[in-house]
């Protein structure tokens, strides 16, 4: 009779959570979309390695070579997006937010580069102009731009047509300054030199093709995933953190749901049936984690089609960790019944929690984001172990003994929010 | 001396329930038989709902019985409570669902399934008149329809004792009388109905007891016909219902 009942319980909440096209449309939809939104705010997928490149407006009044040299330098660069234009372009596409990077290269910027090269003295200045809400892209841009002026200059200096002449310059400069005399005539061996590889190119009619001063030493990016086929997927992470959001506010609708059958006076008809208060729980229990799964794996199936989302890790596991993510919110949802007064000021708390353990969480920004202290004391929030759990299982490609503690602490939550729920549930009318 | 005999269907004894220092029902003892219409009267914050909440299984009392036919319940599960029909006072449906999708939920609680309980909403549908909108969406239903509909799924399970709770309130004269000719015909069947209201006329016509409780205390049980000599009246003249009610419970206003 009790599994009577308690499927009836669950066919009931399934019928009246279908009944309501709308809101069926709705439920699968805003999930769907925010996290469509937020995956592609987050690097969205990942194409073999390549960075997502920063774009940057760049406006050349030298037209130099050493300048054009930079130019073709730094567009080269993949980290970077340049897009020619003229100063006054640059420096209203900054402000405007249009870039967060822009450079202007002034006129005579390139020989005063190549001169100061060498002497260290009158160094000339290159406009960086920045949109202060985004520091870190300046940094970015800083860093690369150093490394890609340095190439483009010491290639000229070195190799390049101007090269000669430049060292001819730095020599007379040397000439006149106060410099102790072994050192003066060091660095004029080193100008010498340079000048006489320049003037010999120019003469044998060849080149000597240098790619001027660069780092020594190159770079193996490797995504460090725990499959070596997995590939970081923006949306892996938007769509669990996302869908754990609204699983937690379809819970909130369980419990103001429970609250509003007693308030319509139709719990007054459950409890006078010969139906136990564990039945009575554990269907609304169930048809909750019924949805709650639902909803999360319509919103997984979307971004694996849509957003090419793919499960490396454990596909056991993860169904694991979502299984219990949503038994999680169901009970969730329970509590809310159980601590509201009224629908109103239920909704108001339940509102209030959610939102703090999605933050805590790392639903909306990836936890490895935070500082250590909070990635440490953010541990006692489950949808930490939800969204790190889908993460594992998805992008990071871990196998099913990753899930297994995510799934064994989402069900202590579950079965603490439980605990709880039917010990401070109001039973009598 | 040659009256039917009635075997008794419900047996309050002695309730009691507080709530803090509140006295909700104080002593509250009376009996209910076969094919018996008791009629529970009472001011606002009588008593009347507790004492109806203890006999359904909704409050616990802090002390007295509740027995049904002799044996006394006993918990959540007590399959006793099968025996026992409650139409509560609010429209307790799902106003999404049809009739028969509520009512298959609702027969489901008290572990009907399959033909039996098609069976039974086929026949309660049919006593309240609502069987053409048998798979309408009850939302769009009048308030008359709901309160029949509500009065059905109160009657699902075929339960001996029915506890009706202000089963009219809000309905046309039409839906109203349609309600009394099922609980007489519930009545002849030999149910044992136990019916609160404030219409005082509903329970003139239907009443075969009428108790009236007032701040938790019964302070009337009795007759239509003995109730009527316990107000004073002019020669001749027999004083209404709603007389002996204010005569027993006063005319100050209740909250």
């Amino acid at each position: 009779m009790a599994f009577i009942a308690l499927r009836a319980m669950v066919k009931k909440d399934l019928q009246l959570f279908f009944s309501d096209r709308k809101a069926v449309i709705m439920s699968f939809a805003v999930p769907i979309a925010i996290a469509s939104f937020f995956g592609a705010v987050f690097g969205g997928v990942s194409n073999a390695g390549e960075p997502t490149r920063i774009p940057i407006m760049v406006a050349d009044q030298d037209k130099g070579v050493i300048s054009t040299s930079i130019v073709t330098t730094i567009s080269a660069d993949k980290a970077l997006r340049v897009a020619l234009t003229t100063p006054d372009s640059v420096r209203d596409a900054v402000r405007n937010g249009r870039v967060s990077v822009g450079v202007v290269i002034p006129a005579g910027f390139g020989d005063a580069a190549g001169l100061s090269f060498f002497n260290g003295q009158s160094k000339p200045e290159l406009e960086l102009l920045y949109d202060p809400s985004r520091n870190a892209e300046l940094g970015m841009v800083r860093g690369m731009l150093m490394g890609d002026v340095i190439q483009a200059v010491s290639k000229e200096v070195f190799t390049g047509s101007r090269g000669g002449v430049l060292a001819e310059q730095s020599m007379q400069q040397l000439d006149a300054s106060d410099m102790p005399a072994d050192q003066k005539q060091r660095l004029r061996d080193v100008l010498a030199a340079t000048r006489n590889l320049e003037q010999g190119n120019a003469k044998n009619g060849t080149s000597v093709s240098a790619p001027g001063m660069t780092t020594p030493y190159t770079v193996k990016e490797i995504a460090a995933t725990a499959n070596p086929n997995a590939g970081y997927n923006g949306y892996a992470h938007s769509f669990g953190g996302m869908g754990i959001q609204f699983l937690l506010m379809a819970a909130i609708d369980l419990g103001i749901g429970i609250l509003l059958e007693r308030q319509r006076g139709l719990w007054k008809r459950l409890r006078s049936a010969p139906v136990s208060r564990a039945a009575l729980m554990g269907g609304k229990a169930l048809s909750g984690t019924l949805i709650s799964l639902m909803t999360l794996l319509v919103s997984f199936t979307f971004a694996i089609v849509v957003f090419k989302v793919r499960i490396h890790g454990s596909i056991l596991g993860f169904l694991g960790i979502a299984g219990a993510t949503a038994l999680m919110a169901s009970t969730f949802g329970l509590l809310v019944a159980s601590v509201g007064r009224t629908p109103n000021t239920a909704r108001r708390a339940a509102i209030f929690a959610t939102l703090m353990m999605v933050m805590l969480g790392g639903a909306w920004i990836p936890s490895f984001i935070f500082p250590s202290w909070l990635q440490e004391a953010t541990k006692v929030v489950p949808v930490r172990w939800a969204v790190n759990g889908l993460d594992d299982m998805t992008w990071r490609g871990v196998g099913f003994s990753g899930a297994v503690a995510p799934i064994v602490i989402l069900l202590g939550f579950a079965a603490l929010f439980c605990g709880i729920a039917v010990w401070r549930f109001r039973w009598e009318e | 001396m040659f009256g039917r005999t009635f075997s008794l269907m419900l047996e309050i004894k002695n309730l009691r329930k507080t709530y803090g220092d509140l006295v909700a029902v104080d002593d509250v003892s009376f009996t209910l038989e076969q094919g018996q219409l008791i009629g529970l009267l009472g001011p606002n914050g009588a008593g009347k709902t507790t004492t109806v909440s203890m006999i359904a299984g909704l409050v616990t009392p802090d002390r007295g019985e509740v027995r049904i036919g002799g044996v006394m319940l006993k918990g959540d599960t007590d399959p006793i409570k099968r025996k026992i029909g409650l139409v509560p006072q609010d429209l307790a449906l799902y106003d999404e669902l049809c009739p028969t999708d509520n009512l298959r939920f609702f027969g489901a609680l008290y572990g009907m399934s399959g033909t039996p309980l098609s069976a039974a909403i086929k026949d309660v549908l049919d006593l309240v008149g609502l069987a053409d909108r048998a798979r309408d969406a009850v939302k769009n239903f009048s308030g008359g329809m709901k309160r029949r509909l509500n009065l059905a799924a109160g009657l699902l399970h075929d339960p001996d004792i029915i506890l009706l709770d202000e089963p009219t309130v809000g309905v046309d004269p039409q839906s109203r009388n349609a309600i009394f000719d099922n609980l007489e015909l519930l009545k002849s069947r030999g149910k044992a109905l136990l019916y609160t209201t404030h219409y005082m006329e509903e329970v003139e016509r239907m009443a075969d007891r009428i108790v009236v409780i007032d701040h938790g205390k019964v302070i009337a049980n009795d007759t239509l016909a003995g109730l009527h000599s316990q107000a004073p009246a002019k020669p001749g003249e027999r004083p209404s219902l709603e007389a002996v009610f204010l005569t027993l419970t006063g005319r100050s206003l209740r909250d």
